[in-house]
This record gives C-alpha cells, sequence and structure tokens, in this order.
C-alpha cells in the first residue's frame, strides 16, 4: 500500500470507566473515502476529536502526510488540511452563511491582524466562499442569517465550512443525520463529486450511503475497530453482521 | 455607508449634533452644570465603548473594565504630583500602563470562560483597587488631588472647560469611528466569530486566543484613556474610580444602551447618567427605581436602546 496520508496507531481515549478509543490503528490512503461505521457510542466521534485536536489522546500517535501530529493544536492541523465537520451542527448562528464560509476562507489567508478594511468587501474571503457554498448547493442562500436555515441547510453549510479551509482530508461526522431522503440523496451526490479530489473520513450511519460511497469501511464497536476492509468483505464478515449490521436493519434509521 | 432613515439612525443624528451644539447651549444660558455633565457623560461613553467592543462584539463579560479608568486615571494623577505634567509624557504612559495591565489580565483571564473569566476580571480589578488604596504616598484611600490639567505645550487648553469638552468628544468620535472600523475588519470577524462559536473558530484554523487578547488589550487601552481623560476632568483620582461597582456601571451602560451595537454604549452613557441625575434630586433611593428598570430592558429589550429604535435588524 501507498504511504498513508492518515496513520493512526494504538490511540487510545479513557472517560472515566468508558474505553472511548480502545489502541485504534487505521491507514487512510491518499484519495480514499474511508467510511467509519458502528453503533451509537462506539466511539466514532471521540475518534474524529481526537483526529482534530480537540480531545487529548491518553496514548498513540497520530500521523498526517507521515508528520507526527498527536500534540499539535487544532488550528495547526487545520493548517496542514484536515478539516471537520460537526455531528452536532455548530456554525455561527447569528452571520449570513456567507459570512460564515468567508471566515473558515480568512483563517486560511495568512494572520487576522488586520484592522482596518472591510472584511465582508475582500473578494479574495467572498470569491471563494461563494465557490464552497455553490458545491454544496447553497449558492441563494448566501445572505440568509444562518439560525434561519432549515436542519439540511445547516447540514450543507457544515460541508461547506469544512471546504472552505481547502483541506487535503475531510473528516466528516454524520453529515446526513436528521437528513430526508431527498436531501440525503443530494448529498451522497456532494460527497461523490468531493471524492474525486480530497481523501475523506465518513461516518455515517445511513448504510445504503456508506456502501455507495466507501472505497473501504472501518467497523467499530465498544471503541475497538474490529474490521476495516473493502465494502462486500465488510458486507460478508459475520462478526460484523452480528455486531452491527444486522441490529441496524431491524434498528431502522438513526435520528 | 449605507445610511438609511430608520428611528436609530435619527436618534444617532440627533444625539451626535446635540453633543456638538450643547456648548453653544451653555454658552447663551450660562448652565455650566450642563457642560460638565456632558463631559463625564461623553469619558464614560468613551469608557463604556471598549467594553462594548470586548463584551458586546467579543462576549468578554469583564466585570473589571473600572479598573483601566483607575489606572489611567493613576497614571495622570501620580505623574502630576510628582511634577511631570506634560501630556505628550503623561499620555503615552497611559497607553502603555494601561495596555500592560490588560494583557497580564487578559493572558489568564482568556484561558478560562464564563463564571471564571468573570470572577478572574473582578479579582485582577479588585487587586488594583487595594494596590492603589495602598499608595500612602499618593493620598491612599482619600485619593489624590490634581492641581493642573495635562499641558499640551499651548496646542489645547483643558483647563478651558469649553476645549476639554471638544476634546472628550473628539475622542469619542474618533473612537466610534475606529469601532466601526475594528468591527468590520478581518480582526473584528475574528472577535464576533468567537463570541458566537469558539470551538468551529478554532476548528476552521483560527488560534482564537491571541487575537482574544489583541481585543481585549485594545479595550484596556481606550479605557485607560478614558481615564486620563476623567482624571482631567474631576481634576481628583481616588480607588473608588476602580471599585468593581463602576464596572458594573459601565456594563449596564452597555447592556441598557445595547451590546455589540456601535452606538448603544452612548445612548446607555447618556441613559444612565441623566438618569440618575434627575432621580437623586427627587430621592437618594434611585438606584431602586434603576433596577428594575434595568431587568425589564435584559428581559424585554436584548437590544437595548439601540435595539427599541431599531425595526427589523442592525447591519
Ligand atoms: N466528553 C466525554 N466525557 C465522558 N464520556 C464521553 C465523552 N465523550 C464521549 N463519551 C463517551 O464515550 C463513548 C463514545 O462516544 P462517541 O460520542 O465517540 O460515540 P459515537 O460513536 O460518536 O456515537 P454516536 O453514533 O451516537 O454519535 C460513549 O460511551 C460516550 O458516552
Ligand atoms: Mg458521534
Amino acid at each position: 500500500m501507498a504511504e498513508a496520508l492518515l496513520r493512526i496507531e494504538g490511540l487510545t481515549k479513557h472517560f472515566g470507566g468508558v474505553v472511548a478509543s480502545d489502541g485504534i490503528s487505521l491507514a487512510v490512503p491518499p484519495g480514499e473515502l474511508h467510511a467509519l461505521i458502528g453503533p451509537n457510542g462506539a466511539g466514532k466521534t471521540t475518534l474524529i476529536g481526537q483526529l482534530s485536536g480537540e480531545i487529548v489522546p491518553d496514548a498513540g500517535r497520530i500521523r498526517f502526510e507521515g508528520r507526527d501530529i498527536t500534540a499539535l493544536p487544532i488550528y495547526r492541523r487545520s493548517a496542514l488540511g484536515l478539516a471537520r465537520s460537526f455531528q452536532i451542527t455548530s456554525l455561527f448562528l447569528d452571520f449570513t452563511v456567507l459570512d460564515n464560509v468567508a471566515l473558515a476562507v480568512q483563517a486560511h489567508d495568512g494572520h487576522s491582524f488586520r484592522f482596518w478594511r472591510d472584511a465582508r468587501e475582500e473578494t479574495r474571503l467572498r470569491e471563494p466562499a461563494r465557490a464552497a457554498l455553490a458545491r454544496v448547493g447553497l449558492a441563494d442562500r448566501s445572505d440568509v442569517v444562518v439560525a434561519n436555515l432549515s436542519h439540511g441547510e445547516h447540514r450543507q453549510l457544515e460541508i461547506a465550512m469544512a471546504l472552505a479551509t481547502s483541506p487535503r482530508m475531510l473528516l466528516l461526522d454524520e453529515p446526513m443525520a436528521g437528513m430526508g431522503p431527498e436531501e440525503s440523496a443530494r448529498m451522497v451526490k456532494t460527497l461523490g463529486e468531493l471524492k474525486q479530489e480530497l481523501t475523506i473520513l465518513l461516518i455515517e450511519h445511513d448504510m445504503e450511503a456508506v456502501f455507495a460511497l466507501a472505497d473501504r469501511i472501518s467497523v467499530m464497536v465498544y471503541g475497538r475497530v474490529i474490521a476495516s476492509d473493502f465494502p462486500d468483505k465488510i458486507r460478508a464478515n459475520a462478526e460484523v453482521r452480528q455486531a452491527y449490521l444486522g441490529e441496524r436493519e431491524t434498528a431502522g434509521g438513526h435520528a | 455607508m449605507n445610511v438609511s432613515l430608520d428611528w436609530r439612525n435619527i436618534a444617532v443624528i440627533v444625539v451626535l449634533a446635540v453633543l456638538v451644539a450643547l456648548p453653544l447651549y451653555v454658552a447663551v444660558t450660562g448652565d455650566r452644570f450642563m457642560l460638565t455633565l456632558f463631559t463625564r457623560i461623553i469619558i464614560l461613553a468613551l469608557a463604556a465603548m471598549s467594553l462594548n467592543l470586548i463584551l458586546g462584539y467579543g462576549g468578554m463579560m469583564s466585570l473589571g473594565h473600572a479598573a483601566y479608568l483607575g489606572i489611567g486615571g493613576y497614571a495622570v494623577g501620580i505623574l502630576a504630583h510628582d511634577g511631570i505634567t506634560s501630556g505628550f509624557v503623561q499620555w503615552p504612559i497611559v497607553i502603555a500602563v494601561s495596555a500592560l495591565f490588560a494583557l497580564v489580565v487578559g493572558s489568564m483571564c482568556l484561558r478560562t470562560r464564563g463564571v471564571y473569566f468573570i470572577m478572574l476580571t473582578l479579582a485582577f480589578a479588585q487587586m488594583a483597587y487595594y494596590i492603589v488604596a495602598g499608595l500612602a504616598r499618593y493620598g491612599g484611600d482619600d485619593g489624590l488631588t490634581i492641581y493642573k490639567r495635562s499641558q499640551f505645550a499651548g496646542l489645547i487648553d483643558l483647563s478651558n472647560k469649553v476645549q476639554f469638552y471638544y476634546l472628550c468628544l473628539a475622542f469619542l468620535f474618533g473612537g466610534l469611528y475606529l469601532s466601526r472600523r475594528l468591527i468590520n475588519s478581518r480582526f473584528g470577524m475574528v472577535i464576533q466569530g468567537s463570541r458566537s462559536n469558539d470551538r468551529r473558530m478554532q476548528a476552521i484554523g483560527f488560534p482564537t486566543f491571541r487575537y482574544r487578547l489583541a481585543g481585549f488589550v485594545i479595550a484596556g487601552t481606550m479605557c485607560g484613556l478614558a481615564g486620563a481623560l476623567l482624571a482631567n476632568h474631576t481634576e481628583f483620582v481616588s480607588p473608588a474610580m476602580m471599585y468593581w461597582t463602576r464596572s458594573v456601571d459601565l456594563m449596564v451602560m452597555v447592556i441598557l444602551g445595547g451590546m455589540g451595537s456601535l452606538f448603544g454604549p452612548l445612548f446607555g452613557a447618556i441613559a444612565l447618567l441623566v438618569f440618575e441625575e434627575a432621580l437623586s434630586q427627587v430621592t437618594e433611593y434611585w438606584q431602586i427605581i434603576l433596577g428594575p428598570l434595568l431587568l425589564l430592558v435584559v428581559l424585554f429589550a436584548r437590544g437595548g436602546i439601540a435595539g427599541l429604535l431599531t425595526s427589523g435588524r442592525h447591519g
């Protein structure tokens, strides 16, 4: 296998008695869309938190482009090209849609100790922001205050924000959570396009979407990766079926 | 600039016109008291405006902002006491000392959030209060009289009440203009983004701490200058001017006038001080009336006076 873009080695995280990450090792080569599935509470979001730098692991290493980023602060990882989206929408609710995305552009356009020029009139912030909005289908909503968007639009904006940081790799935490079927279909299409140019780690409960998009799938249960393989192998894996897939087929959709 | 004639713009224009014309009115009527009152209002509006930068736009709930009034005031008072009355020496020192204090306080307090931040800023301000109260050489608890206002080599005479009034007004206008630029700049966007959702700010790649700290220092410095003006105005400084209740006063002006609104603190300062003046003539228990009024503002008029004057969203 080619040199991995993201390599996780023995990542471990305890929350009191709960082992949220139990020696996770995982490698994602460049260009891959790697799906991470597993039941509620398996530790998927905790893993993303450690990759983005919000959560400090108890043990283990994270390498990005061969470089050890385990101890880097959040903003430095973003600067290296790691961008995350949030399972629970996390936006600037009192800003307009365009202002939200323009901030993400600004974060990667040098320092912000600029006190004079009107940031809303800078085309070098506004244009890339508009482009990111167009990619997720929010172009015509730029001037709406985010608090007034629908849930589905919030989810689209989540992706646009991550995209606007011009990342090398996206960490997407349940981008389709709470979406209706039409919105989900749109999102699958968007992700399919992004997959052409970016490496993606995708957490998702929607199995149809996962099997449609993923190059490889890892399955997490109780903080451990119990399987990591191609989609058809995962589908056939007895342990996975027992631990997860069968259970979800009867459980239905995820809220 | 996109000026439409809604109620707030009308109010702003009227208020600014009244402030500019006030000395004329005083010259005609001989009502010197109005000049004194409005000089004070303008100075405290400047202080409240500086607090609004971090509180309203940055979401930093500082309960120690009056410390900068005191630091600016004492820098002038102490230097004057020791015979250094040149404003060209005094005022740069005011700027340096208040910026430094803000840097130290901010770099510790901004690592915390919410109640801890409030309590820490309060603690630092009270520390400054007790240090100043302990300066026996400079009057201690009793304060320090300033016998000579800051000298500017004859360029402007601060002892002339009208000239001093216009100097304060120039500071206010300058402060308003600077705030406006600042708020809409890249820096301002970061400060506001960090108030709105600091977690996301970091996730998209901002090291927010340093920007918040810079905002904290800018606000502290601006308030230090207001303190230097206040000391020249009252010709007296005492620890009381940095007591925590003074910080509450500034906060009340900001909240009453409208947090995160450019002209809000000016409206708030005028409302509070005129109200205080009028009511204190009627009853010495005026604060009992102010309390419930503030409660009403917080409960029913989140945007304060500036918010009430605007129909729809501010921009
Ligand atoms: N900050 C925290 N403090 C304590 N326990 C936590 C914390 N964050 C997560 N946990 C626990 O760690 C475990 C993993 O949680 P995590 O949110 O990572 O799961 P998940 O796989 O993302 O679940 P879901 O599918 O519901 O989003 C859970 O048992 C959770 O309760
Ligand atoms: Mg999760």
